[in-house]
């Protein structure tokens, strides 16, 4: 009887670990940008936001220049 | 003096999070994939905007207090910036669903909710335009303003999280919880949402400063 639970105990340690290595296999195959970043493209999908981002962020700073110079007008 | 550092900040925080949040490492999710971040752009446009409905809400209680035609501005720059910034995060979240969930709006207590919460503060402009005197307008926005942030939270806060809904943390789930969010991606959400906090702060500034030159140029001509 105690054999008998050692064995049942030891066979649901190994199916619990062929479990947890294959959710961790599935986690790995999830898709990812890899390649992309691997050979760096990604960087450029980076620059142009911040290129976009930066130009709003100027164009928020002239108009809050200009607001100031009609506030000092007056 | 005017202090400038904080519209830095901003710029800063969200230039940071335009660069981590495309170069950083994020979890590795079936269905999500590189997706999950859009997390730092489409959920820091919601915080944001909560944050600014509040700063309108906090301006028309002041407005109550004294009556002054400030505060109701302030109040009424705050929840249209936020509104703005609700757009946009409905937009993307739009998007965002239709790659994930599979369609561009499911039937989603959040999304439903937030489609009510524009509705409500749309009527808040709806009420503005629709009285003629200023002190009666600011009011009455002031009353329904507290109305509408009470309705907000109901509707984006509570009810999706009674029921079951596709957004984390909601239908008895914890909010951000250790596998939402994790250390790496903490470190770039949280940033992002004071970003865009200082960006709506900043575009409010300078739409209640161009009313106020209005008022002043107004004063002059009468």
């Amino acid at each position: 009887m105690n054999i008998l639970t050692k064995i049942k105990n030891q066979f649901l340690l190994l199916v619990t670990l062929l479990i947890s290595y294959g959710l961790q296999a599935q986690g790995n195959d999830v898709e990812m940008a890899d390649i992309m970043r691997s050979n760096g493209k990604i960087y450029v999908v980076v620059a142009v936001l911040a290129i976009v981002f930066i130009g709003i962020v100027i164009y928020l700073i002239s108009i809050d220049r200009k607001l100031n110079k009609l506030e000092k007008n007056q | 003096m005017k202090t400038h550092w904080w519209k830095a900040l901003g710029v800063v925080f969200v230039l940071y999070a335009i660069v981590f949040g495309f170069l950083g490492p994020v979890p590795r999710l079936p269905i999500l994939n590189e997706t999950i971040r859009v997390l730092y752009f489409h959920v820091t446009l919601w915080f944001a905007m909560i944050i600014l409905m509040t700063a309108s809400l906090s301006y028309s209680i002041g407005y109550l207090r004294n009556n002054s035609p400030l505060r109701d501005l302030k109040a009424r720059e705050g929840a249209v910036t936020g509104m703005f910034l609700a757009t946009l995060g409905l937009l993307t979240g739009s998007l965002w669903a239709r790659f994930t969930w599979g369609a561009f709006w499911v039937n989603d207590p959040k999304l439903n909710g937030t489609a009510v919460t524009m509705l409500i503060y749309l009527a808040y402009f709806v009420l503005r335009g629709s009285v003629e005197d200023p002190q009666k307008k600011a009011r009455l926005a002031a009353v329904y303003n507290i109305f509408a942030f009470v309705m907000m939270i109901v509707f984006i806060g509570i009810l999706p999280r009674l029921t079951d809904s596709l957004h984390p943390g909601n239908g008895g789930n914890p909010g951000f919880s250790g596998y939402d969010l994790n250390s790496d991606m903490r470190m770039i959400f949280y940033p992002a949402v004071i970003g865009w906090t200082l960006i709506g702060v900043w575009i409010m500034n300078i739409k209640i400063r161009y009313t106020k030159l209005i008022w002043k140029q107004n004063e002059h001509l009468d």
